[in-house]
């Protein structure tokens, strides 16, 4: 029993972008924080503790920054910390092999994590973990609660909201939740200060080192928009109109 | 080269992007496979033109959706060089899990692709451009409305599967049903309101002019926060959905910079705001310095009119 929350780090949402050398350059990057997303499973996660379900397991698969957004977890309330030490960028098999060998390890069979991580976008990682493990899936969720053997979700689902259940193993991801988000007090910090960080690296969890099969070959800023036109007052409406026509082409 | 196209529906019809991911599979050249869920729209995607063969798998997992089940229904189906599917939510979810059951790697919400798979996407809510090399065997989801769609008139062959696959996920009630209104995620045009808007009942404005254009109706997370009414998946932003339509209309939205995030590479932005200095006009190619109130009716009158000639 208990629930693995898989917190990834990623630039503050406020953080400005800079590319050196046609890299993204992650000194220059002044603020990291826990990805929006995996806070509302990570709230989730700490809620059906409180009901009374297992422990809460925070897994951060990232270099050695990542460690922080472990114990933020921990000042909230995660009982178990464990950071997958990597350097390097890895594809979605390799984050896969590590994240599955590690919830295998904690023995969960609960796994919550965002729906998107907020610096790639890419929502790879909650369906494609479920295939490895072999556990079912739920995706875009905004509540998940659980009553015997069986967990019940609302998700977003292609005919609109609807209520779901399911047995067995299974991972969730969490677009944003229903509940706020709560806020680590004094003691909770503290406390979290002191609580050790399992530290692995690949090896230590079975996986052996394979290269990615993804390279990044550049990085580039979005091209630098043109200053537009400006227009006053609601009597340039028939003006800009036409030019949305003829000029921009778009209507 | 050959490729298999995981089709897109969206209420029991085939979703047009699946001409695009066709589109885009023919300018790498090779045999092209679409391969539908549940059968829906089949027919419709024979007729694309470049298609080889139409897979139509049919069977009862697929009357709701268990994106496991789907998946075991048809990975073993799928074959060579590159799966494509779109990058909606269900898109994502399904080639995600297709591709950790083969063990290739997927790459998302791709915007170009050029052949020996190098693919450009956008990153960091778009204040970066990434581009990758990706060897294959692997999984791509495109982003819509990034790739020219394949023209109709062709006549692949369809050959029909009957699968049969557990479902572990049951569908117990609805509580809301799907928005008729089209998702920012696929429009062409879509115009947004922000808590300038006032209340929520003004966005009724928003969707009279959504309807003159054809288009999808958007919210800045101010206005989806503060109001009941406006749901989370009309958020536009670094917390909502990335949007990349031919039009963006902002009124009554700042422009804050995670606000921007998600709309930015729009390819045409027009802004209405009252404040002249709003950031918004930074990033817009028309910017009308106005009330919503004053300027909305008599945007909508001239759109009306323009487009009933
Ligand atoms: C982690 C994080 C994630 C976030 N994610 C998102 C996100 O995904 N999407 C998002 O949008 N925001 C997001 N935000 C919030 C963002 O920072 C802004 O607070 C938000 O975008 C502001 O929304 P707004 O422009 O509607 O409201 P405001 O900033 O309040 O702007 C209202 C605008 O309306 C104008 N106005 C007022 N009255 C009128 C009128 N009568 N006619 C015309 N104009 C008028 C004003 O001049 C003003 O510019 C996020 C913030 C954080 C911290």
């Amino acid at each position: 029993m208990g629930v693995a929350v898989l917190l990834k780090q990623v630039p503050d949402t406020t953080a400005k972008i800079s590319i050196s050398g046609g890299k993204v350059d992650e000194s220059s990057i002044a603020k990291w924080a826990i990805s929006p997303y995996d806070e509302y499973a990570l709230e989730s996660a700490i809620q059906l503790k409180e009901s009374g379900f297992g422990d809460v397991v925070a897994i951060t698969c990232g270099p050695s920054r990542a460690a922080k957004c472990l114990t933020e977890a921990a000042a909230v309330g995660a009982d178990r910390l464990i950071h997958i030490l990597t350097e390097s960028t890895l594809d979605s098999i390799q984050v896969q092999s590590l994240l599955s060998a590690s919830v295998k390890e904690t023995g969960c069979d609960l796994v919550m994590c965002g729906k998107q991580a907020a610096d790639t976008n890419s929502g790879s990682t909650g369906p494609g973990l479920a295939s490895t493990l072999g556990f079912s899936f739920v995706g875009g969720v905004t509540r998940v609660s659980v009553n015997g053997g069986l967990a019940s979700a609302t998700r977003l689902g292609p005919s609109g909201l609807e209520e779901v259940e399911v047995g067995g193993p299974c991972v969730f991801t969490f677009d944003k939740g229903e509940s706020e988000l709560r806020r680590p007090n004094v003691r909770g910090i503290m406390m979290a200060k002191k609580k050790p960080i399992d530290s692995l690296s690949p090896e230590d969890l079975g996986v052996n080192g394979t290269n990615s099969l993804v390279i990044i070959k550049d990085h580039s800023s979005p091209p630098e928009k043109q200053p537009g036109q400006k227009f006053i007052g609601s009597e340039s409406i028939p003006e800009v109109v036409e030019k949305l026509r003829e000029e921009a082409n778009v209507i | 080269m050959s490729t298999t196209v995981i089709s897109e529906s969206n209420n029991g019809i085939l979703h047009p992007v699946t001409a695009q991911l066709v589109g885009a599979a023919s300018s790498l050249g090779g045999p092209i496979t679409v391969i539908c869920p549940g059968g829906v729209g089949s027919s419709d995607a024979a007729k694309i033109s470049g298609v080889t063969k139409v897979i139509s798998v049919e069977g009862e997992c697929f009357e709701t959706y268990d994106c496991s089940a789907w998946s075991k229904s048809l990975s073993p189906l799928i074959e060579g060089d590159l799966i494509l599917s779109s990058s909606s939510a269900i898109g994502r979810e399904l080639i995600s899990s297709i591709s950790a059951t083969k063990g290739i790697p997927v790459v998302q919400d791709v915007t170009s692709l050029k052949d020996g798979f190098s693919a450009t996407r956008t990153i960091y809510s778009g204040k970066a451009i990434e581009e990758v090399s990706i060897s294959s065997p692997c999984a791509i989801s495109l982003r819509p409305n990034s790739f020219e769609s394949a023209e109709g008139g062709g006549s692949a062959e369809i050959s029909t599967v009957n699968v049969s696959q557990e479902v572990a996920v049951a569908v117990k009630r609805a509580l809301a049903k799907a928005s008729e209104r089209l998702d920012v995620s696929e429009a062409e045009i879509i115009i947004s309101g922000g808590r300038g808007m006032g209340e929520p009942a003004n966005f009724s404005h928003l969707n009279e002019i959504a309807d003159v254009l054809g288009a999808a109706v958007g919210a800045s997370r101010a206005a989806v926060d503060t109001w009941e009414e406006i749901p989370h998946s009309m958020q536009v932003g670094q917390t909502g959905k990335t949007v990349t339509p031919n039009l963006y209309i902002a009124v009554g939205i700042s422009g804050a910079i995670q606000h921007l995030a998600g709309m930015r590479s729009s390819k045409f932005i027009l802004a209405i705001n009252k404040d002249p200095e709003a950031p918004i006009f930074g990033v817009a190619d028309y910017g009308i310095v106005s009330t919503w109130e004053d300027a909305l009716p008599a945007l909508k009158d001239q759109l009306a009119e323009l487009l009933s000639n």
